[in-house]
């Protein structure tokens, strides 16, 4: 996947998750994507950079567009922080599991809203969430 | 950036105006509750045309706000809610079943008129 251009976004408050869907959105639909996919990306965005807020406290989002090697064209963001990182991927993946206080749909639910989701992370290695959402057309 | 809330009767209407941070819709949350108590409204519309992005935290948050408005014998409608949002939000798992809800503003105030009022 190489990238077309690239955009940081530094996440220390609620106010930048906002910001970090916002630049997405505006990636996506530089290529035209439906308007659905949009919203789904822009979800999971909001999803993963809410979780550097809530855990991690600071981190920062790469917004990217990319192309695969069929031409297909995408957004790829990366949202990377210092934090605590997660000690139970496993559970930390399975719907309703939280130690933040909120649903536990954060990582499930944004996993299930993008084409590609990857995770690294290990306990006081912080965490790094890198998704990608294909353009259909294209 | 505040959410303006309008006295209509017995009702109260949020009109929702632009993208939500955490931090406004915690305040949306708390100025609700404050007029509903002041205004001892009957049922509060909280209208969420304007929002592209519905995620767990403010799904949740517009929950509790129609979960303590009720405590406080106030039913909440969420109006609004846009076809992109509602498939975002299946699909991110978000149950919103024992929220009432209805397709517009006008829809909203025909809800709590008829059931809430029983008129």
């Amino acid at each position: 996947m190489a990238p077309d251009a690239a955009e940081r976004i530094a996440i220390d408050s609620d106010a930048d998750v906002v910001t970090a869907r916002q630049r997405a959105r505006a990636l996506a639909v530089t290529l035209e994507m439906p308007s659905t996919d949009q919203t789904l990306l822009a979800t999971a965005i909001s999803e993963i950079a809410r979780n550097i807020t809530t855990y991690a406290v600071r981190g920062e989002v790469f917004i990217e567009l990319v192309r695969d090697a069929k031409g297909r064209r995408g957004v790829k963001v990366v949202a990377r922080d210092q934090g605590p990182g997660i000690a139970d991927l496993e559970r930390a993946l399975t719907d309703g599991y939280t130690t933040g206080g909120g649903l536990g749909l954060g990582l499930p639910g944004a996993r299930r809203l993008v084409d590609e989701f990857d995770i690294q992370t290990a306990p006081g290695e912080g965490t790094t969430v890198t998704l990608v959402k294909w353009s259909r057309s294209a | 950036m505040a959410v303006p809330i309008l006295k209509q009767g017995p009702f109260l209407i949020a009109s929702i105006q632009s993208a939500l941070t955490d931090t406004d819709v915690l305040q949306l949350r708390d100025d609700v509750m404050a007029q509903v108590t002041r205004h001892r409204s009957k049922g509060i519309i909280v209208d969420v045309t304007s929002l592209d992005v519905m995620d767990s935290f403010v799904s949740r948050s517009l929950r509790g706000i129609a979960m303590m408005t009720r405590l406080r014998g106030a039913e909440t409608v969420i109006v609004g809610i846009q076809p992109e949002v509602a498939f975002a939000m299946v699909q991110l798992g978000m149950s919103f079943e024992d929220v009432q809800t209805a397709l517009d503003l006008e829809e909203g105030l025909a809800l709590l008129e008829a059931g809430f009022l029983g008129t």
